[in-house]
């Protein structure tokens, strides 16, 4: 004879034995914990491509600044060798050089088309500044020329910087925003799937009140089933989304934001913590649910 | 053990007892008898808190039923063994698992020797891995009464344990109810069957409640 103490079984499982195995419609739990995390990884991949990019963009701008230098002619001269001086004196620049006619008229070809009398036009005379480590304080080197040269203006690419790092730091706020509504949503159609269980097993539940069973004995059961299909599907749709991501093709050289989409160095780990991330969500919104469920069930 | 200080329960409509009024002591024998309908399932819920008064006490082990809480309510079950009438059963578990659902949902196990114990006890070990939808009436009530005593329970509450059995099954489930009895047990049986009550007092020092007319009163000896 064959007696339950016969084959040793932890708490836990049995506790899991006590429902009925839910049939076909478990998986939809599973699929839905795997459709979400699939969409997961590329939200992830999408804010972490746009911190990069708004890092790339800053430091490119942020290591060169421009002096440019607008006086009359006979000052241009007077005006740039004191530029040069006080550039010469100013701790944080790793290097500076003032632009010959040459390739200011490179830098207007676009503009202006080739063969452009430079030296009849009142052409701004450009100094190209790249920065040392640590940096200048560009409020400071502002004053120093303003003094020395009145003519000069500093252009420390702040006005380009600021709204491209804007954008992408918005973007990567976008992609927060929708990861945090995944898991909510995942979190909302765990709670409907685990309600309609618990309604399903209604007598179920009512016959283990009656031998004495706590609530929380009765939700162990539901939470353990839908943590752990919770993680399965999670699991599934973090792989798929990570071989999603690694199918991309590779940012180029130029580093376009579209093939600069993906995960590098440690990033990669990130989606690695989709899986326990939505098993956690599954556990509490279970178990939320269970306990409203059961208070409603006496 | 139980004690009921002028309880009164109304469903939605009308009231259907009222002024209840009395003490279940430890180690009796009450019958519950009424006609159908008069309130033999409705005051056995009361007594293991599955309902709460409209208005007046249950104490349950010397506690107000009101002021437990779930968990309370459930230790408080741990000690009173109930066999309802369609008895319960989990249909996805054997007998044997099903028989050892107290213990199992309070994370303790039987020990084998006292299962087999009780399964010859209500004669059913052929039948420990049948599934309870494949055993007969009389089958799953002696085992609705093998899983109310397992937890060695002070109490046990039966709600027409005959009512589905023939009457030499009847017979021998009484037979089962009196020893539990006189092993110490406090026993409260609501019944229908005014023979099964003459046969235990052949038996046993036996009291009858009845319900009549929503209150609930000791009958005479004329049964």
């Amino acid at each position: 004879m064959r007696l339950p103490t016969a084959k040793p079984a932890s708490p836990a499982t049995r506790a899991l034995e006590v429902v009925p195995p839910s049939g076909p419609t478990a998986w939809l739990t599973t699929f839905t914990a795997g459709a979400m995390t699939f969409l997961c990884v590329f939200a992830l991949a999408l804010s972490l491509a746009s911190g990069r990019l708004a890092n790339r963009w800053s430091e490119a701008l942020a290591k060169t600044a421009t002096i440019r230098l607008s006086a009359p002619a006979e000052q241009v001269q007077i005006q740039t060798d004191a530029i040069l001086a006080t550039l010469a004196t100013t701790p944080g620049i790793a290097s500076f050089r003032a632009l010959d006619d040459a390739e200011t008229r490179a830098l207007l070809e676009p503009w202006f088309g080739p063969g452009l009398p430079v030296e009849a036009l009142p052409i701004p005379r450009l100094i190209q500044v790249v920065e040392g480590e640590p940096p200048y304080d560009s409020e400071g080197l502002r004053q120093r020329l303003a003094a020395e040269a009145p003519g000069a203006l500093l252009d420390d690419h702040t006005r380009w910087r600021r709204p491209l790092a804007e954008a992408a730091s918005r973007i990567r706020l976008l992609g927060i925003l929708s990861i945090a509504l995944i898991g909510a949503a995942m979190a909302a159609m765990i709670t409907l799937a685990a309600r309609a269980a618990l309604a399903t097993n209604a007598e179920v539940i009512h016959v283990l009140r009656l031998v004495g069973a706590k609530d929380s004995y009765i939700a162990r059961a539901f939470v353990r089933r839908f943590t752990l299909r919770a993680l399965t599907g999670a699991a599934i749709g973090a792989a798929a989304g990570l071989i999603g991501v690694a199918a991309l093709p590779a940012a180029d050289a130029a580093g376009g934001f579209l093939t600069g989409l993906g995960f590098t160095g440690w990033g990669w780990l990130w989606p690695l913590a989709l899986p326990p991330l939505a098993a956690l969500v599954a556990f509490a919104a279970t178990r939320r649910a269970a306990f409203q469920k059961l208070r409603e069930l006496t | 053990m139980i004690s009921f200080e002028n309880v009164a329960y109304s469903y939605g409509g009308g009231e259907l007892l009222s002024n209840v009024s009395l003490k279940l002591a430890p180690g009796s024998f009450h019958f519950l008898t009424g006609p159908s309908g008069a309130g033999k399932s409705t005051f056995l819920k009361l007594a293991y808190a599955e309902l709460i008064p409209t208005s007046g006490r249950v104490i349950l082990f010397d506690k107000d039923v009101t002021t437990l809480s779930r968990d309370d309510v459930a230790r408080t079950r741990r000690r009173i063994g109930i066999v309802h009438q369609d008895c319960k059963f989990l249909d996805h578990m054997t007998l044997a698992a099903n028989m050892a659902l107290p213990f199992t949902v309070s994370d303790r196990e039987s020990s084998a020797q006292d299962m087999e114990d009780l399964l010859g006890w209500v004669g059913l070990k052929h039948l420990a891995d049948a599934l309870p939808p494949q055993l007969s009436g009389g089958e799953r009530q002696r085992a609705a009464l093998a899983r109310a005593v397992i937890v060695d329970p002070d109490i046990i509450l039966a709600d027409e344990p005959t009512g589905n059995v023939d009457w030499e099954m009847s017979l021998r489930i009484l037979t089962l109810l009196v020893e539990l009895n006189k092993m110490g047990k406090t026993i409260l049986v609501a019944t229908h069957d005014l023979n099964l009550i003459r046969q235990a007092k052949a038996q046993i020092q036996a009291r009858v409640l009845r319900i009549a007319k929503h209150r609930v009163q000791l009958a005479g000896a004329d049964l």
